[in-house]
C-alpha cells in the first residue's frame, strides 16, 4: 500500500480528515523550505505537496506564480530539489507529493523522472495540465511506482469523473472553484453540491481532497462538513511564508497548521 | 492531416490542459465540427471576408524586387492589404462568428504584435460582442499604436507583467481568465497554436491564403516553385502551405533568427528547439535542460514565440517544409529594400519572409517562381525601425 493510500487508512480509524500543505520548494529560499516544512510537521499536517516551479505555471494564481519566479530565480533545479526532498525525506515518514506541470516530467522522460523522484522519497504527483486523453505514458511509468492524483471541475461531467477516478490512486483531487490558485471568492453553493456529487460517483472508492482557494480553519470546516476526505491549503501558507523572518517561520506555519488541522478532527 | 480526429499531427499537438477548460474544449470542437461546412455558416463569413476584410487580396508581382534579386520572379501574396493590416481578421472572423453561433457574448484574446489584437477588437466590434486582449507589457510599449487602435475599437487591453511580458505571457494569463470565466467567455486563440482544435481550426481559416493563391498561380501559369511565409505561431504559414502540400512547390517556413542561432535572443523554435509540452500543446519549444522555457527575442513582437503550432513541428520532422531563420539585421535590410523597390511597407514579421524570398531569389532561375505571402503592413513597425537605425547607423 502506498504511503497515501495508508495515511487515508490511518486517518479514517481515528475519524479525522486529512491536512494537505502545498509549499513551494526554495520560496524564498532552502532553508525557508526546510523550516516550513518542520512547522507543518509540527502543526500536524497529513501529506505535504512540494511544488516543483515551472516557468509557465498557468493553472496558478499570482502568489503561486510569483513564488515559482522566485524559486527559478533562486536557482531551483531538479538535483537540488531533489536533495531537498531526501533531507524532508529523513526527517519524516509522511505521505510527499510532487506539483509541477507536465513538460517537466516529458522533458526528462517520464519513467526516468519518476524513477529518480520515488528515490528521492516522492510518493504521488499532481500535474494540473496532465488531461486523462494524454496520460498514457505516463500512467504506465507510474504504475506500482508513484501514486497519480489527477484533477476534476466543479463542471466535469459524471461519466468523466468515473474515468478519471479510475485512473487516480491516492486520492482525486477537486478544484473548487472556477478559477487559478489562490482565489479569493468564497464558499461557493456548487461547489458544496459537487463534493457531495463527486463522493456519490466514487462511492468511497477514492477520497476526494478539496484544493483552490482554501485558505481558512473557517473554510476547512465548510468543506470538511459537505463530506470533503481532504483538504489541500497552499498560497496561504506561502503568504505566511513571505512575512515571516526566517527565526519566527517553523512556529508561525505550526500555529497555523494546528489551527487548519483542528477542523479536520470530527468531535 | 485533414483533421486530425485524435487531435494530433503525427506526435504532435494532443490538449494538455487543465480540467476546468475540458468541457469548453469538447464544446468549441462540437460547435466547429457542426459550423465548419454549414452552408450559411460558409457563407455568412465569406460575405464578411469578401465585403469586410477585402479578400481575395492580390497576388501582385514584384518586378522591381525580382529583377533587383536578379533569379526567380516573386510574387507576393498582399494579406498587407487587408482590413486591419494583417492576415489575423481571417481567422477572428470565423472564429467570432463562430462564438456568435455559440452564444459566447464575452470574447477574450491574447496578442503578440498587437495585429491579432486590432483584428479581434474589429471583429467584435462589427459583430456586436465584448472583446477583452491580453498583451505583454513589453509588446504594449513596443506596438503602442496597436494598444491605441485597440482601446479606440472597444476592446479592454491587459497589459501583462508576469514572465518574460511577450506573447507567452499574454496567452498564460488568457489561459488563466478562460479557466475563471469558462462558461461565459470565448478564447479567440490568434494563431495555430494551443490545445486541439484550435491548431486545425486557425489553419482552417487562414486557408484561404493559400487557396487563393492556388487560383492565381494558375492564371499566371502554374504552381509556384518555391512558396515562403514566416512564422510565429505559424498561423499565416500554415493557412499558407496546407492547401499546397500537396503540390510540388518547395515550402519554407521563417523563423526569427533575432541576434543569431548561437546567440540566446531568437525565437527559432523550430531550427533549434527541442520537443515539449506547453499552452496545451505537444510541440517544439526553446526550453533549457530541465525544461523550463526560455526568453526568446526578436524585433517583431509577433514573431516572439518559444512555441509554434504543432502542425509545423509535424512538417518539419516528416521533411515536407524546410524552416529557414533570419536575423534581426537581415529583416530591417529587406524591410527597406521592399520599402524603396516596391513601395510596400511589410511588417517587420513579414520582412522575415522577404528576407529568405530575397536569399532564394538569388540562388535560383529566372523561370522559377516564388510565393512570399506578405502577413502584414509595417506602420506599426515605423517607430521600431527607426530606433534600430539610429541605433545601429552610428557604429
Ligand atoms: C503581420 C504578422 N505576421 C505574422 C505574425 C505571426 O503570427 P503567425 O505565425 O501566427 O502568422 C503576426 C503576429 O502577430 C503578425 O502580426
Amino acid at each position: 500500500m502506498s504511503r497515501i493510500k495508508e495515511k487515508f487508512v490511518e486517518l479514517s480509524a481515528k475519524k479525522e480528515k486529512a491536512l494537505i500543505a502545498y509549499i513551494m520548494v526554495g520560496y524564498p529560499n532552502e532553508n525557508a523550505t526546510i523550516s516550513a516544512v518542520r512547522g507543518l510537521i509540527k502543526g500536524g499536517a497529513d501529506i505535504i505537496e512540494l511544488g516543483f516551479p515551472f516557468s509557465d505555471p498557468l493553472a496558478d494564481g499570482p502568489i503561486i506564480q510569483n513564488a515559482s519566479t522566485v524559486s527559478l530565480d533562486n536557482g531551483t533545479k531538479l538535483n537540488k530539489f531533489f536533495n531537498i526532498v531526501k533531507k524532508i525525506r529523513k526527517e519524516t515518514d509522511m505521505p510527499l507529493i510532487l506539483m509541477t506541470y507536465t513538460n517537466i516530467l516529458y522533458h526528462k522522460g517520464y519513467s526516468k523522472f519518476i524513477a529518480e523522484a520515488k528515490n528521492a522519497g516522492i510518493d504521488g504527483f499532481i500535474l494540473p495540465d496532465m488531461s486523462i486523453e494524454e496520460s498514457k505514458e505516463y500512467l504506465a511509468s507510474a504504475k506500482n511506482a508513484v501514486d497519480t492524483i489527477f484533477l476534476i471541475s466543479p463542471n466535469t461531467t459524471k461519466s468523466r469523473i468515473e474515468r478519471i477516478a479510475k485512473l487516480s490512486s491516492g486520492f482525486l483531487y477537486l478544484v473548487a472553484v472556477y478559477g487559478t490558485t489562490g482565489v479569493k471568492i468564497g464558499i461557493q453553493n456548487y461547489t458544496l453540491n459537487a463534493i457531495k456529487e463527486v463522493k456519490k460517483i466514487t462511492k468511497g472508492k477514492i477520497p476526494v481532497g478539496v484544493g483552490f482557494g482554501v485558505s481558512t480553519p473557517e473554510d476547512v470546516k465548510k468543506y470538511i462538513k459537505a463530506g470533503a476526505d481532504a483538504v489541500i491549503v497552499g498560497s496561504a501558507f506561502l503568504k505566511l511564508i513571505e512575512k515571516t523572518p526566517q527565526n519566527k517561520l517553523e512556529s508561525s506555519i505550526a500555529t497555523f497548521t494546528k489551527s487548519l488541522k483542528r477542523q479536520t478532527i470530527q468531535t | 492531416m485533414k483533421y486530425p480526429k485524435d487531435g494530433r499531427f503525427g506526435e504532435f499537438g494532443g490538449k494538455y490542459i487543465p480540467e476546468t477548460l475540458v468541457p469548453a474544449i469538447e464544446e468549441l470542437e462540437e460547435n466547429y465540427l457542426k459550423f465548419k461546412d454549414n452552408k450559411d455558416f460558409k457563407r455568412e463569413l465569406d460575405y464578411y471576408l469578401k465585403q469586410y476584410a477585402g479578400r481575395p487580396t492580390p497576388l501582385y508581382y514584384a518586378k522591381n524586387l525580382s529583377e533587383k534579386c536578379g533569379g526567380a520572379k516573386i510574387y507576393l501574396k498582399r494579406e498587407d492589404l487587408l482590413h486591419g493590416g494583417a492576415h489575423k481578421i481571417n481567422n477572428t472572423l470565423g472564429q467570432a462568428l463562430l462564438a456568435k453561433k455559440m452564444n459566447k457574448k464575452r470574447i477574450i484574446a491574447e496578442t503578440g504584435a498587437g495585429q491579432h489584437g486590432v483584428a479581434t477588437a474589429m471583429a467584435c466590434a462589427v459583430l456586436g460582442m465584448k472583446s477583452e486582449v491580453y498583451m505583454g507589457y513589453k509588446d504594449t510599449i513596443r506596438q503602442k499604436l496597436n494598444v491605441y487602435r485597440m482601446n479606440m475599437l472597444g476592446a479592454k487591453v491587459h497589459p501583462v507583467k508576469s514572465g518574460s511580458k511577450t506573447l507567452k505571457d499574454a496567452i498564460n494569463e488568457a489561459i488563466r481568465d478562460w479557466i475563471t470565466n469558462v462558461e461565459s467567455t470565448y478564447y479567440l486563440l490568434g494563431s495555430a497554436v494551443g490545445p486541439h482544435p484550435y491548431p486545425v481550426m486557425v489553419r482552417d481559416f487562414q486557408s484561404v491564403i493559400g487557396e487563393e493563391i492556388k487560383v492565381q498561380m494558375k492564371k499566371i501559369s502554374k504552381t509556384p516553385d518555391i512558396v515562403i511565409a514566416c512564422v510565429g505561431g505559424g498561423s499565416n504559414a500554415i493557412g499558407t502551405f496546407y492547401p499546397l502540400v500537396d503540390t510540388n512547390a518547395e515550402i519554407i517556413g521563417v523563423e526569427a533568427a533575432g541576434k543569431g542561432l548561437k546567440s540566446k535572443y531568437h525565437s527559432a523554435t523550430l531550427s533549434a528547439g527541442s520537443k515539449g509540452v506547453l499552452h496545451g500543446m505537444m510541440t517544439y519549444l526553446l526550453q533549457d535542460d530541465e525544461g523550463q522555457i526560455t526568453e526568446t527575442h526578436s524585433i517583431s513582437a509577433g514573431l516572439d514565440y518559444p512555441g509554434v503550432g504543432p502542425e509545423h513541428s509535424y512538417l518539419k520532422d516528416t521533411k515536407r517544409v524546410k524552416y529557414h531563420s533570419a536575423t534581426d539585421a537581415e529583416v530591417i535590410d529587406a524591410f527597406l529594400m521592399l520599402t524603396r523597390t516596391e513601395g510596400i511597407i511589410p511588417a517587420l514579421e513579414s520582412a522575415h519572409a522577404i528576407a529568405e524570398a530575397m536569399k532564394v531569389a538569388k540562388k535560383s532561375k529566372k523561370s522559377e517562381s516564388i510565393v512570399v505571402t506578405l502577413s502584414g503592413r509595417g506602420d506599426k513597425d515605423v517607430e521600431e525601425v527607426q530606433k534600430y537605425l539610429s541605433k545601429h547607423v552610428k557604429n
